[in-house]
Protein backbone atom coordinates (compact mmCIF):
# COMPACT_ATOMS: atom_id res chain seq x y z
CA UNK A 1 0.00 0.00 0.00
CA UNK A 2 2.82 2.29 -0.79
CA UNK A 3 0.63 5.03 -2.63
CA UNK A 4 3.36 8.04 -3.18
CA UNK A 5 5.41 5.67 -5.21
CA UNK A 6 5.50 5.96 -9.07
CA UNK A 7 3.88 4.56 -11.04
CA UNK A 8 0.06 5.28 -9.69
CA UNK A 9 -3.03 4.75 -11.47
CA UNK A 10 -5.89 7.52 -11.44
CA UNK A 11 -9.15 5.23 -9.54
CA UNK A 12 -12.62 6.80 -9.95
CA UNK A 13 -12.96 7.48 -6.31
CA UNK A 14 -13.16 10.16 -4.15
CA UNK A 15 -10.83 10.66 -1.38
CA UNK A 16 -13.71 11.74 0.68
CA UNK A 17 -15.05 8.22 0.45
CA UNK A 18 -12.04 6.49 0.58
CA UNK A 19 -11.39 7.96 4.23
CA UNK A 20 -15.05 6.97 5.22
CA UNK A 21 -14.61 3.45 3.87
CA UNK A 22 -17.28 3.75 0.88
CA UNK A 23 -16.98 2.10 -1.56
CA UNK A 24 -18.11 -0.62 -4.11
CA UNK A 25 -19.64 -3.98 -1.65
CA UNK A 26 -17.77 -5.96 -3.78
CA UNK A 27 -20.41 -8.60 -4.84
CA UNK A 28 -21.98 -5.80 -7.60
CA UNK A 29 -21.37 -7.55 -10.70
CA UNK A 30 -21.90 -11.37 -9.57
CA UNK A 31 -25.42 -9.81 -8.99
CA UNK A 32 -25.65 -8.23 -12.33
CA UNK A 33 -24.75 -11.53 -13.79
CA UNK A 34 -26.53 -13.55 -12.47
CA UNK A 35 -29.52 -11.65 -12.86
CA UNK A 36 -29.10 -11.98 -16.67
CA UNK A 37 -28.33 -15.20 -17.11
CA UNK A 38 -31.17 -16.18 -14.74
CA UNK A 39 -33.08 -13.61 -17.47
CA UNK A 40 -31.91 -15.68 -20.87
CA UNK A 41 -32.76 -18.75 -18.65
CA UNK A 42 -36.27 -17.87 -17.92
CA UNK A 43 -37.06 -17.16 -21.53
CA UNK A 44 -37.35 -20.30 -23.15
CA UNK A 45 -38.35 -21.41 -19.75
CA UNK A 46 -41.20 -19.08 -19.05
CA UNK A 47 -42.82 -20.20 -23.12
CA UNK A 48 -42.05 -23.12 -21.63
CA UNK A 49 -44.17 -22.60 -18.85
CA UNK A 50 -46.99 -20.75 -20.98
CA UNK A 51 -47.84 -23.49 -23.01
CA UNK A 52 -47.74 -26.53 -20.38
CA UNK A 53 -50.38 -24.12 -18.64
CA UNK A 54 -52.61 -24.31 -21.77
CA UNK A 55 -51.99 -27.72 -22.33
CA UNK A 56 -53.01 -28.45 -18.56
CA UNK A 57 -56.29 -25.85 -19.01
CA UNK A 58 -58.70 -27.10 -17.38
CA UNK A 59 -57.34 -30.59 -16.49
CA UNK A 60 -57.23 -32.87 -13.42
CA UNK A 61 -54.58 -33.59 -11.12
CA UNK A 62 -54.17 -37.09 -12.13
CA UNK A 63 -53.64 -35.70 -15.69
CA UNK A 64 -51.75 -32.73 -14.52
CA UNK A 65 -49.48 -35.61 -12.46
CA UNK A 66 -48.90 -37.69 -16.01
CA UNK A 67 -47.77 -34.42 -17.28
CA UNK A 68 -45.25 -33.25 -14.84
CA UNK A 69 -43.99 -36.84 -14.10
CA UNK A 70 -42.50 -36.85 -17.93
CA UNK A 71 -38.98 -36.51 -17.00
CA UNK A 72 -38.45 -33.76 -19.22
CA UNK A 73 -41.01 -32.26 -17.64
CA UNK A 74 -40.17 -32.39 -14.60
CA UNK A 75 -36.49 -31.55 -15.14
CA UNK A 76 -37.76 -28.41 -17.00
CA UNK A 77 -40.13 -27.77 -14.58
CA UNK A 78 -37.49 -27.83 -11.79
CA UNK A 79 -35.10 -25.74 -13.79
CA UNK A 80 -38.22 -23.19 -14.26
CA UNK A 81 -38.15 -23.25 -10.57
CA UNK A 82 -34.64 -22.39 -9.99
CA UNK A 83 -34.26 -19.80 -12.57
CA UNK A 84 -37.17 -18.11 -11.47
CA UNK A 85 -37.27 -17.65 -7.38
CA UNK A 86 -33.40 -17.13 -7.95
CA UNK A 87 -34.32 -14.11 -10.60
CA UNK A 88 -37.01 -12.50 -8.36
CA UNK A 89 -34.48 -12.91 -4.99
CA UNK A 90 -32.42 -10.91 -7.05
CA UNK A 91 -34.94 -8.48 -8.28
CA UNK A 92 -36.77 -8.38 -4.83
CA UNK A 93 -32.73 -7.51 -3.24
CA UNK A 94 -32.57 -4.04 -6.03
CA UNK A 95 -36.39 -3.15 -4.91
CA UNK A 96 -36.01 -3.30 -1.34
CA UNK A 97 -32.33 -1.81 -1.21
CA UNK A 98 -33.72 0.73 -3.16
CA UNK A 99 -36.63 2.44 -1.12
CA UNK A 100 -35.55 0.51 2.25
CA UNK A 101 -33.83 3.69 4.35
CA UNK A 102 -32.90 2.30 7.89
CA UNK A 103 -30.09 -0.17 7.99
CA UNK A 104 -31.88 -2.78 10.51
CA UNK A 105 -35.14 -2.38 8.43
CA UNK A 106 -33.53 -3.09 5.28
CA UNK A 107 -31.60 -6.38 6.56
CA UNK A 108 -34.85 -7.40 8.29
CA UNK A 109 -36.80 -6.92 5.17
CA UNK A 110 -34.04 -8.79 2.84
CA UNK A 111 -34.10 -11.75 5.28
CA UNK A 112 -37.54 -12.11 5.77
CA UNK A 113 -38.35 -11.75 1.48
CA UNK A 114 -35.03 -14.01 0.76
CA UNK A 115 -36.34 -16.31 2.81
CA UNK A 116 -39.84 -16.40 2.17
CA UNK A 117 -38.74 -16.86 -1.91
CA UNK A 118 -36.41 -19.86 -0.35
CA UNK A 119 -38.94 -21.73 1.15
CA UNK A 120 -41.77 -21.38 -1.86
CA UNK A 121 -38.93 -21.99 -4.12
CA UNK A 122 -38.76 -25.19 -2.18
CA UNK A 123 -42.35 -26.29 -1.57
CA UNK A 124 -42.64 -26.04 -5.70
CA UNK A 125 -39.75 -28.21 -6.15
CA UNK A 126 -40.63 -30.84 -3.30
CA UNK A 127 -44.40 -30.56 -5.12
CA UNK A 128 -42.81 -31.31 -8.76
CA UNK A 129 -41.10 -34.35 -7.64
CA UNK A 130 -44.19 -35.65 -5.48
CA UNK A 131 -45.66 -35.20 -8.58
CA UNK A 132 -43.41 -37.27 -10.33
CA UNK A 133 -42.50 -39.87 -8.12
CA UNK B 1 -26.71 11.31 12.69
CA UNK B 2 -25.86 8.05 13.15
CA UNK B 3 -24.21 7.35 10.36
CA UNK B 4 -21.47 9.57 8.16
CA UNK B 5 -23.47 7.91 5.56
CA UNK B 6 -26.98 10.05 5.98
CA UNK B 7 -24.34 13.05 5.72
CA UNK B 8 -24.73 12.19 1.72
CA UNK B 9 -28.27 11.62 2.23
CA UNK B 10 -29.27 15.21 2.67
CA UNK B 11 -29.06 18.35 0.01
CA UNK B 12 -31.16 21.43 0.15
CA UNK B 13 -34.43 22.08 -2.25
CA UNK B 14 -35.14 25.17 -4.48
CA UNK B 15 -36.29 27.09 -1.61
CA UNK B 16 -32.63 26.30 0.13
CA UNK B 17 -34.35 24.15 2.95
CA UNK B 18 -32.59 21.36 4.03
CA UNK B 19 -34.17 17.90 2.99
CA UNK B 20 -33.57 14.47 2.85
CA UNK B 21 -32.86 12.85 -0.45
CA UNK B 22 -34.54 9.88 -1.62
CA UNK B 23 -32.52 7.00 -1.78
CA UNK B 24 -33.22 6.35 -5.30
CA UNK B 25 -35.51 7.99 -7.66
CA UNK B 26 -39.08 7.56 -6.40
CA UNK B 27 -41.98 7.97 -9.22
CA UNK B 28 -42.71 11.43 -7.90
CA UNK B 29 -39.67 12.10 -9.78
CA UNK B 30 -40.11 11.14 -13.00
CA UNK B 31 -42.81 12.10 -15.95
CA UNK B 32 -44.44 8.72 -15.92
CA UNK B 33 -45.99 9.36 -19.31
CA UNK B 34 -42.56 9.39 -21.14
CA UNK B 35 -41.72 5.92 -22.98
CA UNK B 36 -38.46 5.86 -21.29
CA UNK B 37 -39.55 6.04 -17.68
CA UNK B 38 -42.93 4.41 -18.09
CA UNK B 39 -41.72 1.12 -19.27
CA UNK B 40 -39.09 0.89 -16.99
CA UNK B 41 -41.62 1.61 -13.53
CA UNK B 42 -43.46 -0.85 -15.59
CA UNK B 43 -40.81 -3.39 -15.98
CA UNK B 44 -40.44 -3.53 -11.99
CA UNK B 45 -44.10 -2.89 -10.94
CA UNK B 46 -44.36 -6.29 -13.34
CA UNK B 47 -41.80 -7.86 -11.42
CA UNK B 48 -43.24 -7.09 -8.03
CA UNK B 49 -45.91 -8.36 -9.40
CA UNK B 50 -45.27 -11.57 -10.94
CA UNK B 51 -43.33 -11.96 -7.41
CA UNK B 52 -46.46 -12.25 -5.76
CA UNK B 53 -47.86 -14.65 -8.37
CA UNK B 54 -45.50 -17.25 -7.28
CA UNK B 55 -47.96 -17.21 -4.79
CA UNK B 56 -50.10 -19.00 -7.30
CA UNK B 57 -48.13 -20.80 -8.55
CA UNK B 58 -46.77 -22.23 -5.82
CA UNK B 59 -50.43 -23.02 -4.60
CA UNK B 60 -51.13 -24.82 -7.61
CA UNK B 61 -48.64 -27.30 -7.69
CA UNK B 62 -48.53 -27.61 -3.70
CA UNK B 63 -52.51 -28.66 -3.50
CA UNK B 64 -51.52 -31.07 -6.96
CA UNK B 65 -48.63 -32.83 -4.38
CA UNK B 66 -51.46 -32.64 -1.50
CA UNK B 67 -54.23 -34.61 -3.33
CA UNK B 68 -57.78 -34.21 -5.26
CA UNK B 69 -59.28 -32.09 -2.21
CA UNK B 70 -57.08 -29.21 -2.09
CA UNK B 71 -56.26 -29.24 -5.58
CA UNK B 72 -59.74 -28.91 -6.51
CA UNK B 73 -60.64 -26.18 -4.28
CA UNK B 74 -57.17 -24.18 -5.83
CA UNK B 75 -58.72 -25.23 -9.17
CA UNK B 76 -62.47 -23.49 -8.68
CA UNK B 77 -60.49 -20.65 -7.40
CA UNK B 78 -58.78 -19.94 -10.35
CA UNK B 79 -61.74 -20.80 -12.46
CA UNK B 80 -64.22 -18.32 -11.07
CA UNK B 81 -64.41 -14.89 -12.59
CA UNK B 82 -62.15 -13.27 -10.14
CA UNK B 83 -59.70 -15.90 -10.62
CA UNK B 84 -58.89 -15.05 -14.21
CA UNK B 85 -59.52 -11.84 -14.11
CA UNK B 86 -56.21 -11.85 -11.84
CA UNK B 87 -54.82 -14.94 -14.00
CA UNK B 88 -55.24 -11.92 -17.23
CA UNK B 89 -53.36 -9.76 -15.10
CA UNK B 90 -50.89 -12.34 -14.41
CA UNK B 91 -50.22 -13.25 -18.20
CA UNK B 92 -50.03 -9.37 -19.26
CA UNK B 93 -47.32 -9.26 -16.71
CA UNK B 94 -45.39 -12.04 -18.08
CA UNK B 95 -45.52 -11.24 -21.21
CA UNK B 96 -44.97 -7.65 -20.85
CA UNK B 97 -41.13 -8.51 -18.27
CA UNK B 98 -40.84 -10.88 -20.69
CA UNK B 99 -41.12 -8.65 -23.85
CA UNK B 100 -39.18 -5.62 -21.85
CA UNK B 101 -36.92 -7.78 -20.75
CA UNK B 102 -35.42 -8.76 -23.85
CA UNK B 103 -34.94 -5.09 -24.76
CA UNK B 104 -33.11 -5.22 -21.29
CA UNK B 105 -30.92 -7.59 -22.88
CA UNK B 106 -30.57 -6.00 -26.22
CA UNK B 107 -29.72 -2.70 -24.53
CA UNK B 108 -26.90 -4.83 -22.61
CA UNK B 109 -25.56 -5.18 -26.09
CA UNK B 110 -24.74 -1.25 -25.92
CA UNK B 111 -27.90 -1.30 -28.64
CA UNK B 112 -30.91 0.72 -29.07
CA UNK B 113 -30.15 3.42 -26.71
CA UNK B 114 -30.98 6.35 -29.18
CA UNK B 115 -34.06 8.32 -28.04
CA UNK B 116 -35.80 7.30 -31.60
CA UNK B 117 -34.79 3.32 -31.65
CA UNK B 118 -35.84 3.81 -28.06
CA UNK B 119 -39.62 4.79 -28.54
CA UNK B 120 -40.15 2.02 -31.25
CA UNK B 121 -38.81 -0.47 -28.87
CA UNK B 122 -40.91 0.19 -26.24
CA UNK B 123 -43.68 0.41 -28.45
CA UNK B 124 -42.83 -2.81 -29.65
CA UNK B 125 -42.55 -3.98 -26.44
CA UNK B 126 -45.97 -3.06 -25.17
CA UNK B 127 -47.78 -4.40 -28.47
CA UNK B 128 -45.66 -7.77 -27.88
CA UNK B 129 -47.45 -7.94 -24.90
CA UNK B 130 -51.01 -6.70 -26.01
CA UNK B 131 -51.03 -9.40 -28.61
CA UNK B 132 -49.43 -12.19 -26.53
CA UNK B 133 -51.80 -11.65 -23.34
CA UNK B 134 -54.68 -11.74 -26.36
CA UNK B 135 -53.24 -14.81 -28.11
CA UNK B 136 -52.52 -16.56 -24.92
CA UNK B 137 -56.63 -16.26 -23.76
CA UNK B 138 -58.07 -17.18 -26.89
CA UNK B 139 -56.48 -20.10 -27.30
CA UNK B 140 -56.92 -20.87 -23.63
CA UNK B 141 -60.65 -20.08 -24.22
CA UNK B 142 -60.56 -22.25 -27.04
CA UNK B 143 -58.76 -25.37 -25.55
CA UNK B 144 -60.33 -24.98 -22.08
Amino acid sequence: MNKDSAPSIDIMRSQLGRARGLGAAKSGLHHWWTQRVTAMALLPLSLYFVLSVLMLAGAGRAQMAAYIGEPWNTVLFLCLIAALFSHLSLGMQVVIEDYVRSDAKRMVTLLVVKGGIVVLALACAVSVLKLAF
Amino acid sequence: MKDVREALMVGRNTEGKLVRRPLSPHLQAYNMMQMSSATSIFHRATGIALGAGTLLLTAWLVSAAAGDEAFSVVQALLASWIGVLVLMGFTFALFYHFCNGIRHLFWDTGRGFELEAMHRNGRMVIAGAVVLTVAFWIVGFLVW
